[in-house]
């Protein structure tokens, strides 16, 4: 029997369609099977340095995320990263990062298909956030690169704050909540709609 | 305008637009701006309905939330009970009537959207009066991020009820100018028609916002209803007014008494009439304004009744100028009328005792005994109260670190001085946040007699009740909460039975337990307790306030949060094919899983008898990618789970796996699972479905407080795995036509051990684990490829009859086994040994979590009960779970003794019958009794059996 490599599908592929019908001013794309990587590594310590020169990028500090370059980081805990990489990054980056830490205490784990990425864009995207997220959106109290674990409505997110004002952020959700959170933003949605 | 009570000149409705309603089933018209109760009045109606209890007619004693009485039933557009006509903005179209006490939810599914919105602020104001304008235009010019919110539709809150003049135009216009102003700020958002519901810890205070309910039928659909804002505020300043508070005298209930200033408020506000023969019977100044006003629009005041001997010679005057009979020194003592008020009983009273009664006719009795801060939110907020003997109420005693109050809301009576007060309250707001307050010139008042209330006069004669002329009777016609019908008498009742805190007579006598949470009955049944009891009302304080401070509809809390979004649903990467395929689902926890799959016109009982049988003979696959999987890494990773597991897990070596259990400090199992080592420094444990959270929980918690030291992590990895259990004797078959690549012999690939692989062409890991006794595997890919590995194993199965099988099958097989389910065949008071697993508890190590409780003797007892299997007599019964076992055939008197428990109970295609576990006492010693089941007033006799009883020597696991 011949085997071929069967396809791949997304949490929310079969929700493009639904999302592409949004209201002007607020878009919502999947991004979808990007490399994830869980980092654990005491903050300073000589593995996270490893994995800073490895990377070429500094850890952020709480609440933050360095998303300058092709591996974006996201502080998600006091000792805890999660590492986003384009797609098909994840085979090689396991083994690199492990090595660059070498008999150091940092571990690296593959979480990949754990969550799957939202890319919100819009003027509407700080009101629709704000029917289900407690989060200040303020572009004082969060400016962009801010990167808050919380809840959108009854879901646990990772929001990632990407244009001023959060008129474009990243939700990381859970595979198995993305359905619910397309669900939810839909009828979040429903008051831009008009009449 | 054909309302026979409209004033012209007066009030801000819009005379020019007519809106048509239907009262009780009569029709009547009304404007824009009104209330039902105003458009009511204003028609002349004041009977709204009759009161709970008694059945006494009852009118509109108030004109906001502290109505107590005019309760109404929303029959259009939408059914809605119990809201009061003084807060019901009238619309086209509205059809109400009068409610005595309950009213009726609708039986269709409202149609209205709800939803909830979290905003943020440096200050948030409650209230747009003088106070909260003055402290939100100060906020506001000193660019502070602010929120105000009101419960009326227009700006001014007090002022729309007054004649009060500031810079010498009516003070409306500033108010207007104010808010118009504030409409410039970016940083300033306006909520009008809002109340502030609930006043938490850490500055969140929750409102409630009706957007479209004044719409009508005309509401747009796409636009919520009524919304919940959740605000969080570093500072809050409480601008919420003051209600004023009746006193009780005989027969005070009847329609046509009303609070003196709420009668104020219908003519300067709404432009009505409450009357055209009035009584004002006062304790204080504010009533004279009232008074004067609605004589200067038209209405005969036939008397003003003061309680004190002093009245302000400038009251006096004003009286004598406009020919009002004043009577210093003087209370009403009851009232006559059927159905309406039509007279007044008024008396001279001094030291306590009353003079000889004259009866004044009227239609309207106007009614002050004093003003009641609202200080429900700053109590919520936990804010000290202090008595106030001078005004007779219970006013803030401090501010808080972030919450102050303004205002009449802090006993500040004067609109000068609320003006003054709301704008230092905001300054010294910001100053406790490190910010600045700009001074705000304020508008100037006019200090002329008509216009001056309460405490630039004389002071205000504090008067709860007045003495019952009826012989013998102790207050048994004066109401006390005119919504629960409660009198003092029955007040008076609850402290002569013994009761000394307000708290147990609130419960006693149920007064403050309606809608309007005692607004005006509270205070005053802390004063008749105090009166009673001989105590200082000081000492004897208030009930306490709770949220929510106005009814809120359970809609609107819901919210969105309803229909498919009620509960967030958890979905496996396979559930497309699932649904797709026929299966109907079981929910566990937040998850959606297959339940079974059955086929055309197939019963549940079938599905599953055939769904079993393919595992059994032939080679099945279910979903198991719910399964909580948690990867464990670091140099002390064996060490962690050597502490947590009752067995040894450091000594496992790469590629085998090893079955654990999880058990508590008190030794009871807590979960259980199977543990793969993935390389010398990790592995990857895996938990039941509902506990992958609890249990992730449980591990961190031991690891941070314990053991910090561990140079271990915990990552979840549930989510990033698609799990399939590939199951039967033609298992390795299959497995071999989709992955050439993998030696499947059982030599080369043993039970208990993984595999890496090429599956489908996908990288996969592979483990050779059962949960069913038949030769298995366990096949886990990165979710995304969860559908195309399970349509290739679907494909390559087809010759051999390859059948999708649920959670319903997966137990059968399971349970045929004796693997126990942990949560149901355990309830926490369950042991490893209990279960028949005293092998998986290590007598080696030195220590793990539950060991020493293993050393207890009531651990050790040998009655305690222990799983075992269940076979009924009749095999075609199946005993429900949860079923109690008892020793004998005939059910004894109570109490029964009770043996045990059915835990499991199925169908076994297997085994041609119905079996059962069950948790027994000295089950073990049992194995071959008879036993009892009652079942529907029989009992159904079982034999006690070994719980494996399928394959018992376990020689299917190799295929």
């Amino acid at each position: 029997m011949t085997v071929e490599t069967p396809a791949r599908f997304s949490p929310l592929s079969a929700w493009q369609d639904r999302l592409a019908r949004l209201p002007a001013g607020v878009r919502v794309r999947e991004l979808p099977f990007l490399s994830q990587l869980t980092l654990r590594a005491e903050p300073g310590g000589a593995a996270a340095k490893a994995v800073e020169g490895c990377l070429d990028v500094t850890l952020p500090g709480p609440s933050r995320a360095e998303m300058s370059g092709d591996v974006k980081v996201l502080w998600t805990g006091p000792d805890e990263w999660l590492l986003v990489a384009p797609d098909g990054r994840r085979e090689e980056l396991v083994p690199r990062l492990r090595a660059a830490v070498g008999d150091g205490f940092a571990t690296v784990t593959d979480v990949s298909a754990q969550r799957t990425t939202l890319a919100l864009s819009g003027p509407l995207v700080r009101a629709v956030l704000a029917q289900g997220c407690a989060i200040d959106l303020d572009r004082r109290v969060t400016p962009v690169g801010s990167c808050l674990t919380t809840l959108l409505a009854q879901a646990p997110i990772t929001l990632v704050v990407r244009g001023e004002a959060a008129s474009s952020v990243w939700l990381l959700v859970r595979s198995s909540f993305a359905s619910y959170v397309a669900a939810w933003l839909l009828d979040a949605c429903t008051e831009y709609r008009g009449g | 305008m054909n309302n026979p009570f409209r004033v012209r000149g007066h009030g801000h409705v819009d005379p020019d637009t007519t809106l048509s309603f239907t009262f009780d089933g009569r029709t009547y018209t009304g404007h824009p701006g009104d209330t039902l109760a105003s458009a009511l009045l204003a028609n002349g109606v004041h009977h709204v309905a009759d009161s709970i209890k008694y059945g006494r007619p009852r009118g509109v004693l108030a004109a906001g939330a502290e109505e107590p009485n005019a309760l109404v039933q929303i029959e259009a557009p939408f059914p809605e009970p119990m809201l009061t006509a003084t807060t019901v903005e009238l619309y086209e179209g509205l059809v109400a009537r009068g409610l005595s006490g309950q009213g009726r939810l609708s039986d269709r599914p409202d149609p209205a959207r709800y939803d909830t919105l979290h905003a943020h602020c440096d200050l948030l104001v409650v209230g747009a009066g003088p106070a909260g304008l003055a402290a939100t235009l100060t906020a506001a010019r000193s660019g502070a991020r602010v929120i105000l919110v009101d419960e009326l539709p227009q700006p001014g809150g007090s002022l729309l009820g007054s004649q009060e003049l500031l810079d010498g135009a009516p003070a409306t216009t500033w108010a207007g100018d104010v808010i118009a102003e504030l409409g410039t700020c970016a940083d300033v958002q306006v909520l009008r028609r809002t109340t502030a519901f609930g006043h938490y810890d850490d500055g969140l205070v929750l409102a409630l916002e009706k957007r479209t309910d004044h719409l009508g039928a005309a509401a747009p659909a796409h636009v919520s209803r009524q919304r919940i804002w959740r605000i969080r505020a570093r500072q809050v300043v409480h601008a919420t007014g003051a209600h004023e508070r009746p006193v009780a005298f005989d027969d005070n209930d009847r329609p046509g008494i009303m609070l003196a200033g709420s009668a104020r408020t219908y003519l300067n506000r709404f432009g009505v009439l409450p009357g055209r023969r009035g009584v004002v019977f006062t304790t204080n100044d504010s009533a004279y304004p009232a008074a004067l006003e609605l004589a200067e629009a038209g209405v005969r005041i036939a008397a003003v009744v003061d309680a004190r001997e002093e009245v302000p010679e400038h009251w006096r005057t004003a009286c004598e100028e406009r020919g009002i009979d004043l009577r210093a020194g003087h209370v009403v003592t009851g009232t006559s009328g059927t159905g309406r008020v039509s007279r007044a009983h008024v008396a001279a009273f001094a030291q306590g005792r009353l003079g000889d009664r004259r009866g004044v006719d009227c239609d309207l009795l106007l009614v002050s005994g004093g003003w009641n801060p609202a200080v429900a939110l700053f109590s919520q907020a936990r804010g000290a109260l202090r008595y106030d003997a001078e005004a007779g109420a219970f006013v803030p005693a401090q501010p808080l670190d972030t919450v102050r109050t303004a205002g009449s809301a802090g006993g500040t009576f004067t609109l000068s001085g609320c003006l003054a007060d709301g704008a230092d309250a905001a300054r010294r707001a910001l100053a406790a946040i490190g910010g600045t307050g700009r001074a705000v010139s304020l508008p100037a008042t006019v200090p002329l007699p008509a216009t001056v209330p309460l405490s630039d006069g004389a002071p205000a004669q504090v008067l709860w009740r007045v003495p019952s002329p009826r012989d013998g009777q102790d207050g048994t016609h004066q109401f006390v909460d005119l919504q629960r019908d409660a009198l003092v008498s029955d007040v008076l009742r609850a402290t002569g039975a013994g009761l000394r805190s307000v708290e147990h007579v609130k419960r006693y006598t149920t007064i403050g337990t309606a809608h309007d949470q005692g607004r005006t009955s509270g205070v005053m049944t802390s004063g008749i307790v105090a009166e009673a009891l001989g105590v200082d009302i000081a000492d004897l304080g208030t009930t306490r306030f709770r949220p929510p401070v106005v009814p809120v509809a359970f809609a609107a809390l819901a919210g969105r949060n309803r229909g498919e979004l009620f509960d967030p649903v958890r979905v496996t990467a396979l559930h497309p094919w699932h649904v797709e395929h026929g299966a109907l689902f079981e929910n566990v926890g937040q998850w959606k899983r297959p339940w079974y799959y059955p086929g055309a016109g197939e019963t549940m009982e079938e599905a599953v008898l055939r769904e079993s049988r393919a595992a059994r003979t032939g080679v099945a696959l279910m979903d198991g990618s719910t399964l909580g999987k948690i990867d464990v890494q670091g140099p002390d990773a064996g060490v962690l789970l050597d502490r947590l597991y009752t067995n040894v897990m450091s000594t496992l070596e790469v590629g085998r796996i090893r079955y654990g259990v999880m058990c508590g400090v008190d030794g009871m199992v807590v979960d259980d699972g199977t543990v793969i080592r993935v390389a010398e420094q990790e592995f990857l444990l895996t938990t039941t479905t509902g506990n992958a959270a609890k249990v992730l929980e449980w591990m961190e918690e031991w690891l941070q407080t314990e053991w910090p030291g561990l140079r271990v992590h915990l990552t979840s990895v549930t989510e990033h795995w698609a799990t399939i259990p590939l199951v039967g004797p033609r298992s390795r078959d299959v497995l071999a036509l989709v992955a050439p690549g993998l030696d499947v012999g059982n030599d080369a690939f043993p039970f208990m051990s993984w595999r890496d692989a090429t599956v489908a062409g996908v990288a996969a890991r592979v483990c050779r684990i059962s949960f069913s006794g038949e030769l298995a595997y366990e096949i886990n890919v990165p979710a995304w490829y969860g559908i195309g590995v399970w349509e290739a194993l679907l494909a390559a199965g087809d010759a051999f009859g390859i059948t999708p099988y649920g959670t319903e099958t997966m137990h059968v097989l399971r349970a045929e086994k004796a693997y126990p389910v942990i949560g149901q065949d355990t309830d926490g008071t369950v042991t490893p040994q209990d279960l028949g697993m005293s092998w998986v508890v290590s007598g080696k190590k030195p220590d793990f979590v539950g060991k020493r409780s293993f050393t207890r003797a009531e651990n050790r007892r040998d009655d305690r009960k222990r799983l075992v299997g269940l076979l009924p007599a009749d095999e075609r019964v199946l005993l429900p779970e949860g079923a109690q076992i008892i020793a004998t055939s005939g059910i004894p008197e109570p109490p029964v003794p009770m043996l045990g428990h059915v835990t499991s109970s199925y169908r076994s295609a297997a085994l041609g019958r119905t079996f059962a576990l069950a948790l027994v006492r000295s089950g073990t010693e049992r194995i071959g009794d008879t036993l009892y089941v009652p079942l529907d007033g029989r009992t159904v006799p079982v034999t006690v059996t070994d719980p494996v009883l399928f394959d018992q020597e376990g020689t299917r696991r190799d295929g």
